[in-house]
């Protein structure tokens, strides 16, 4: 086992030097240049080229890439050419209210979706089947951003139980330790903010958690159907083990393999930040930040924040592989 | 069945969390004299020597103070860390009286010494802070300051002098615009390529606290100079989604906005909880022909595209009323603008007929270029090329729009690779020349240009010149009138809008008022009936 994960991540390195090669070379083949972006109107002859030298964009693609590759080597992602900022600040920054915002997201839909999954398959054409399969698909197929209007209009607008947007409220002033505002405040021991961090948690986190839920829900009631049919559910039961035994201890564990795969695929894909969510809720994450970095060519920028995906989705699908052999020990890697 | 019940506990416990923050809602109250402004985008940074982008701007007039500022409601200049000035009789040498009684936030004394290192690191090769850690020092160049200052220099603590090429008008006025804001070099010293999140000045304001892509606070500076601020903290919130801004500002967890979508407009005019603020904008949005491409090259065929283009309908449709029609290149509220002209006419027969003195009675093929970014001068791109599309072709002008994403769109059209394109222009510091000159004139033609009309002209050259050695402003407006007339004439656009600005605040937020230069100054606001 141990040397099967030093090999997986041994592949992270040629994995990530190849993608960061191919997103040099495509930022760099795509056309508008950064410094005409950030100057936009204003751009003059002499400020353009001033900007350029700035920047390095005015050298050879070889030595570009060179200097790149450079840096990288010694961990150095160089600073944004639109914020002037270090990337590893930057992404420092936003990427734990993306992890937090996932997080949330992920509970929701696990706990939401393995629920809703076990029921159905258990009542298996009953109502509660039928309704919780149509709530399924409808997860699945309801655009985000309408969602994410109209659960702001029920629960903080009609209704105001929740705020609208943000990660918490102006009144609240909160030491940033970690950036995740939940670990923060409770390191902060300060039950207000406690409150306020999470309130402002839920319509996010419900937003984005609807669509893998209702993945996972399909996914748990298919896969549990199947199980339920084999043999030695038969002999369980015939044993004379309690429904709810046979279903948690030998249904559903084994049940529960390509549901994980389903789970370690949302995770990363969130983990990637989600442009839509954060966006409406005006949610400071990695997502907005990297779509403005495509959009200003801040290619230093874009570069840093693909790698940083990634290798967390590399790392995801690792962890997943793993939990595959813990759970089911048929499973060996050799 | 005792994991149900711990997780029952916990659901419980989550929910008391959730309802311990109720009420809140708004977070900040009137009481506590904070105020939240909702922004669709995060500052970039707040060197204002740096920064080129209206958000960043925005925190830094709460920020910093100038030489000279602009009076409220007009761009007329006025005294702020000057108590005033002389110029030389040549024009040429321009001495500043500095106040005396000014400290900056981090307690560094405002003197001489501190406008020479903060004009003076943009403008001396030299300087050690010339070359800055990350950015450039983009308005200094793009306002063609280096051929316009001659030297510079402290001739003791409060008093500043600087030296013209020549006489130059427009320069003053340079001097209130942010990227010559005085900062404290105690500060950029300190904090060197992290400055610009570390920003210290004068203001009314002094810096606190950002939070990227969240928040920016500020605090009230209890040791100004001038009468106080009365808000405790400013709070700039970044809200992208505008109808979610509109409805954080309809609950009032936020006190104020701007950049109204014109969908909102109505709604907020007829909200008795809210207000709506406008102000003719400093700004253009227009229509540019390419003169180096046929049949652009031909006066009657540019005067036809002026009698097809319907702006009124423009205007109605796609701004909510919010813009006036353009005539001139330059605003109506700017000084010198010429009322006399009175543009040409929606007349979709007129255009025709010109079309057919320049032997296109049968119309002709062309492309109109559009970006897709929304600017402040033109909220919806590509609706309002549609809109002149279908305008051309009831003159037989077949255009075929080409929508590109903005950088690439700056690019090619810097170039010259379109035969029409919309763009347009937010003025900085209220003077004819900023317009003109920059847009208009056949120096900013050279590629990349920023005159995207390639509109050459010796003679409008020529009186764009004397306007700026002139500094008496009788004589400036007339050389103005007159070069307005002859770009009126040779119609290298069609000028289509001036945007109003707006804004909206809460009904018990009092004291602001919307600048024609953009600026968002929050010293004199409170909250009262």
């Amino acid at each position: 086992m141990t040397a099967f994960i030093l090999r997986r991540l041994a592949l992270l390195i040629p994995t990530l030097a190849g993608i960061s090669v191919v997103v040099f070379l495509m930022i760099y083949l795509v056309p508008g240049d950064p410094a005409q972006v950030m100057l936009g109107e204003r751009a003059n002859a002499e400020t353009l080229a001033a900007l350029r030298q700035e920047l390095g964009l005015d050298q050879p693609f070889h030595i570009q890439l060179g200097h790149f590759i450079g840096d990288l080597l010694t961990g150095n992602l160089g600073r944004s050419f639109r914020t002037h900022e270090k990337i590893t600040v930057e992404i420092f920054q936003r990427f734990p209210a993306t992890v937090e915002l996932t997080m949330a997201a992920m509970l929701f839909a696990i706990v939401g979706g393995l629920s809703l999954g076990m029921v159905s398959a258990v009542r298996r054409g009953g109502m509660v089947d039928y309704l919780s399969m149509t709530v399924a698909t409808a997860g699945i197929s309801m655009p985000v951003f309408w969602l994410a209007l109209i659960l702001i209009l029920l629960f903080a607008v009609e209704i105001p139980l929740l705020p609208i947007s943000g990660r918490m409220s102006a009144s609240i002033y909160l030491e940033a330790h970690t950036g995740l505002y939940v670990v923060d405040a409770i390191l902060a021991a300060d039950l207000v903010a406690l409150g306020d961090v999470l309130r402002h948690l839920a319509l996010p986190a419900i937003t984005l958690g609807t669509i893998p839920l209702a993945v996972i829900a399909r996914m748990t009631r298919s896969s549990l159907l199947e199980i339920l049919g084999e043999d030695y559910i038969r002999t369980a039961r015939a044993k004379g083990l309690s429904p709810l035994i046979v279903l948690l201890r030998h249904a559903v564990r084994n049940a529960f393999i390509p549901t994980l795969t389903v789970i370690a695929l949302e995770f990363g894909y969130l983990l990637g930040g989600a442009i839509i969510t954060e966006t409406i809720y005006a949610w400071p994450g990695i997502g907005r930040w990297l779509f403005l970095a495509v959009l200003a060519r801040d290619f230093r920028a874009v570069q840093g924040g693909v790698l940083l995906i990634a290798t967390l989705f590399i790392l995801v699908n690792l962890v997943a592989d793993v939990l595959y052999a813990w759970l089911d020990p048929r499973i060996r890697y050799s | 069945m005792g994991c149900l019940r711990r997780i029952m506990a916990a659901a419980l416990l989550a929910l008391g969390l959730l309802a311990c923050g109720g009420g809140t809602n708004s977070g900040a109250g009137p009481k506590d004299t904070v105020l939240v402004f909702a922004r669709g985008s995060d500052s970039v940074g707040l060197d204002p020597a740096l920064e080129t982008d209206g958000e960043s701007m925005k925190v830094c007039d709460n920020l910093y103070e100038n030489l000279v500022t602009y009076a409220a409601g007009t761009t007329e200049v006025i005294p702020q860390l000057a108590r005033s000035w002389d110029v030389g009789q040549d024009g040429r040498h321009w001495t500043f009286h500095l106040r005396t009684d000014v400290t900056f936030h981090d307690g560094t004394p405002f003197d001489a010494e501190a406008v020479l290192f903060s004009l003076g690191r943009q403008f001396f090769p030299d300087h050690p802070f010339h070359k800055p850690a990350a950015g450039t020092y983009s308005y200094w160049k793009d306002m063609g300051m280096d051929a316009v200052v001659a030297d510079m220099s402290a001739v003791d603590d409060s008093t500043f002098v600087i030296e013209l090429a020549e006489a130059n008008a427009p320069f003053l006025s340079n001097l209130g615009m942010n990227f010559c804001a005085i900062l404290s070099p105690t500060a950029v010293r300190r904090h060197g390529a992290d400055y610009f999140k570390n920003p210290v000045g004068t203001g009314p304001f002094r810096f606190v606290e950002w939070r990227k892509d969240e928040r920016i606070v500020l605090a009230r500076n209890e040791q100004y100079w001038d009468r106080p601020a009365d808000l405790d903290r400013l709070i700039f919130k970044y809200v992208q989604d505008p109808s979610v801004r509109y409805l954080e500002l309809r609950s009032g967890a936020v006190h104020g906005m701007d950049n109204l979508s014109p969908e909102f407009i109505d709604a907020i005019r007829q909200d008795a909880d809210l207000k709506l603020q406008t102000q003719p904008g400093m700004n253009v949005g227009y229509l540019a022909m390419n003169m180096e491409r046929p049949p652009y090259d031909d006066v009657r065929v540019r005067r036809a595209v002026n009698h097809a283009v319907n702006k009124r309908s423009l205007v109605d449709n796609f701004y909510a009323g919010l813009a006036v029609p353009a005539i001139n290149p330059i605003p109506p509220m700017m000084w010198s603008y010429h009322d006399g002209i009175s543009g040409y006419e929606h007349d979709p027969r007129r255009a025709r007929e010109l079309l057919a003195e320049a032997d296109l009675a049968d119309g002709f093929d062309t492309e109109l270029w559009v970006m897709t970014a929304p600017r402040p001068y033109m909220p919806q791109p590509g609706k309002i090329a549609q809109a002149i599309q279908a305008d051309l072709a009831q003159v037989g002008i077949r255009a075929r729009i080409v929508t590109l994403d903005w950088a690439t769109y700056l690019d090619k059209v810097f170039d010259g690779q379109h035969g029409m394109c919309v763009l347009g222009w937010t003025g900085d510091n209220g003077d004819p020349d900023n317009f003109l000159y920059v847009l208009l004139d056949k120096t900013a033609a050279v590629k990349p240009a920023q005159n995207v009309a390639f509109y050459k002209s010796d003679v409008f050259h020529d009186l764009l010149v004397a306007a700026r050695r002139s500094t008496d402003v009788a004589q400036r407006t007339r050389l103005y009138r007159r070069a307005q007339e002859i770009v009126h004439a040779d119609a290298p656009w069609v000028p289509l809008v001036h945007a109003t600005q707006t804004a909206a605040f809460r009904g018990d937020v009092k004291g602001f008022e919307l600048h024609p230069t953009g600026s968002k100054w929050f010293r004199s606001v409170a909250f009262g009936p």
